[in-house]
Formats: structure tokens, sequence, C-alpha cells
């Protein structure tokens, strides 16, 4: 099973801007410092080797969407944020005029997670299957919401794909085309869910937009359950712990503190941050990215937590 | 979990041993209960001694701040002083060095706490 992320920023889409840019090629040429490069392999190559990721990369800015590729001819999606739109791009072309079947799981309505399917571009296409899974009973309501007069020149009913809400009730395992998929209730403001994926022998965990709160033991349990021995939890870590407890309690996010502690106790092998914070440049995030996996070491117990942050174009091989 | 304490004129120095974390943190939390009310009760500020805390989970940094809630909205204060290596390290990475005033020594604490609280210290 293969991961891809479309988009792994919380709550509205970011962009970098010039100055960021600018700022990334200023400290780059300073960090060469006169060294000449035959070729742009090899400037790629010095920028890999020898520049932070934050330096030579971006974290990207979409909006919650990540894509599960199970070797099925079947897409399987998390969540349809604005990275959605590259998603929808990526299916057309691979599918080369056959249409597609999309499988999509939603942990929640807010805007920021359905925002990209009205540039979802198979929704235009005649013959798409989409099938829209999720608990929330407003889960249609919401979709044909976000298209109808005033707020967007294309009704939901205008759409060409064959489109079907699928309600999915929380704690019950269900096949879908070939891999199983449990969702469960989290914590977050008009509820979201969390989803299970098992296939081939690998296991996924989404688990998004939830406030994790480890002072109940009860909830703390049920979710090293539902995480348990997982390949890889894809979590929410859009705050400091600092801030999650005071300031931003109940906002429904959670840390990466509690991440490692609760990936740790499920003896997960991976542990990806995601829903990075709108207000967190490429440095900050490779920051917190760098201290979370140094609190992993002086929390190690038996067993590492391999620890990555999200970004828009990262695959990760299950 | 066993927290010592001691008085210097208008602090009180209060000081945990060994791990605190989700199999403690009650017990810490009602062992600093009556040091809290002491606090508002006679107006003193809580320094809290870490010198004898080997690790700090996300629980007992509820627990701290916790307590640290409590103390402001009685007026009062909750300072920390002689933090380990790690524990100073997880207080970075939870943002709690944002939170919490920490001091090097129990003694710089007591100092920017009060004077004769110092002076207090000072003989011991």
């Amino acid at each position: 099973m293969r991961v891809r992320f479309w988009g792994t920023r919380g709550s509205i889409p970011v962009a970098i801007t010039s100055a960021d840019i600018r700022d990334k090629i200023a400290l780059a040429l300073v960090r060469a410092d006169g060294r000449r490069f035959a070729d742009v392999g090899e400037a790629h190559a010095f920028a890999l080797e020898h520049l932070d990721f934050a330096l030579s990369h971006t974290f990207g800015g979409h909006s919650a969407c990540v894509e599960l590729e199970t070797g099925r001819d079947e897409y399987f999606v998390c969540d349809l944020g604005s990275g959605a739109r590259p998603l929808g791009a990526h299916v057309l072309a691979r599918q080369s005029g056959r249409p597609a079947v999309v499988n999509v799981f939603m942990s929640h309505v807010h805007w920021d997670h359905i925002m990209g399917f009205p540039f979802f571009g198979p929704a235009y296409v005649a013959g798409t299957r989409i099938r829209i899974h999720g608990c929330h009973d407003v889960l249609e309501q919401a979709f044909r919401l976000q298209q109808a007069p005033p707020c967007f020149p294309v009704e939901f009913s205008q759409l060409a794909a064959d489109i079907e809400f699928v309600k999915l009730a929380p704690g019950q395992a269900y096949e879908i085309s070939g891999i199983m998929v449990t969702p469960a209730p989290q914590m977050h403001s008009g509820d979201s869910y969390g989803y299970r994926f098992e296939a081939q022998g690998k296991s996924v965990v989404y688990t998004t937009d939830s406030e994790h709160k480890l002072e109940n033991r009860a909830q703390t349990e049920r979710f090293v359950r539902f995480f348990h021995g997982a390949d890889l939890v894809v979590f929410d870590a859009m705050y400091s712990l600092a801030d999650a407890i005071s300031v931003k309690a109940d906002w429904g996010h959670s840390s990466n503190i509690i991440g490692v502690e609760l990936c740790q106790m499920a003896q997960v092998k991976h542990l990806v941050l995601f829903h990075h914070e709108p207000a967190y440049d490429d440095a900050t995030i490779e920051g917190v990215l760098n201290e979370t996996r140094r609190f992993e070491e002086l929390t190690r117990g038996t067993l590492p937590l391999q620890v990555s942050a999200a970004y828009d174009g990262l695959e990760i091989e299950v | 979990m066993p927290l010592t304490h001691r008085s210097y004129d208008s602090a009180l120095v209060l000081a945990p041993t060994g791990r605190l974390d989700h199999d403690n943190c009650e017990s810490f939390r009602e062992e600093l209960a009556p040091h809290l009310a002491r606090s508002a009760k006679e107006s003193t500020a809580i320094v809290l001694d870490l010198s004898g805390l080997e690790y700090v989970s996300s629980a007992g940094l509820r627990c701290f701040m916790l307590a640290a809630k409590q103390a402001k909205a009685q007026n009062s204060r909750i300072v920390i002083a002689s933090m380990q290596p790690v524990v100073a390290e997880i207080f970075q990475i939870a943002r709690f060095n944002l939170v919490f005033e920490a001091y090097p020594k129990v003694r710089d604490a007591l100092a920017a706490l009060s004077p004769s609280a110092a002076a207090a210290f000072d003989r011991g």
C-alpha cells in the first residue's frame, strides 16, 4: 500500500510567498558558498544532501486530501480539501479517458475538508463513479450546499459523474472494494471520524481534526486499540501541547507530544504529523518535526517509532 | 509521588521526585492541592523545584498547567527551578517554556519572587 499526500495543511490552504522564495534562494546561495555545479543534476544533489528540507522544499499549503494506493483499479481517498484539485488532475491523467471509480472517506464536512470537490476534475467526467463515505447525517447536504448559489457557479446537480453518498456506522468494519475500513468517532466540533484501513496485511490510520485528551483513560484505551500495531498513523498535530491544553483547549486538534505518546502506547510503526498550522512557515514545521523526533527518542520504549511530517507530494510505501 | 516542601518567607518550595506520568499524575494533583490552598490563603508564591524530577509526560505537564491556572485565578504564582536537562527539553518541545518562568536554581527563583524569600533561603 502506498500513501500519497495531496493536501496536508490545517484549517485553510496557504501559499508560499514571493518573500519566502527569495529568502530560500538567498540562503541556499549562502550555503553553496561559491561552489560551482556542472549541471542541474549536481545542483539538485547538493540541495538534497546539504540543505535543510525547509530550505530546499516546501511542506505545501493544500488542505487535507490523502490517497491510499492499493494496487487496485479503484481510488481510495481521505477527505477532499483543496488537495483534491491536483489529485483530480492525477486521476484524469492516469485514467487516460477511462472512467474512474473513486472511494472517498470523509473525516467530517468542515469547509477545509470539502472545498476541493468543486475542482475535482473526475466529478465532471461522465461515467466516473464517486462514492463518498462518511458517518455524518449532513454529509450529502454539505457537498450540495457548497455548490449552491451564490457560492459556486456549477451546481452539484450539474456534475456529470455518478456520485453516491454512503453512510457508515462508527465502530463497524466494512469491506469496501477489497480493503477493510473501520471508522471511529473523534472529538471535534460537530464530530469527526478517524479511519483504519487494512489491506495486504498492512494497516493505515487516518486521524485528523481530532482532539486526543489522554487524561480520560477509557478514551485513551479506545484509541490505543484503534491505532494498535498500525504501520502508519496520519495524525493531527496542529498545536503545541501547551496551546492544546490551555488557550486552544476544545478547539478540536491535537499536538505532536500526544501523537508520540499515543502511538508508542499502541505500538505504531510510523507516525506522520499532519494538518499543519497555517501560520507556520516551512522552517517552523521542520523544527516541530525535529523536536518530535527528539521527544520520541527521549520517551522510546522497546520499539522505535518512526516520525515524519507530511508535505504535499509526499509518498510513503507501507 | 513524594512531594517535599520547604517555606522561605513568602515562598513555598515544592519538590516532586522521580517520574510524573499517567500512572501518578492524579496522586500528584492530590498532593499539590493543599499547598495551592495554602498559597491562596497566605498569599505565598510557589517554586516547583524539579531537580529530582527525572521525566514528565503529557499528563504530568497537564498537572503543572492546571496548577498554574489555579494559581493565577487566586492571584498567586508558580515558577519552575532546577530542571534536569531531559525535563527542560520536554518543556521546550511542549512549549511549556512559554507558559512558565523557569530559573536555573531555586535561589534564582526565590530572588525573582521576593528579596526576603531569597534572604530566608540564604539563612538556611
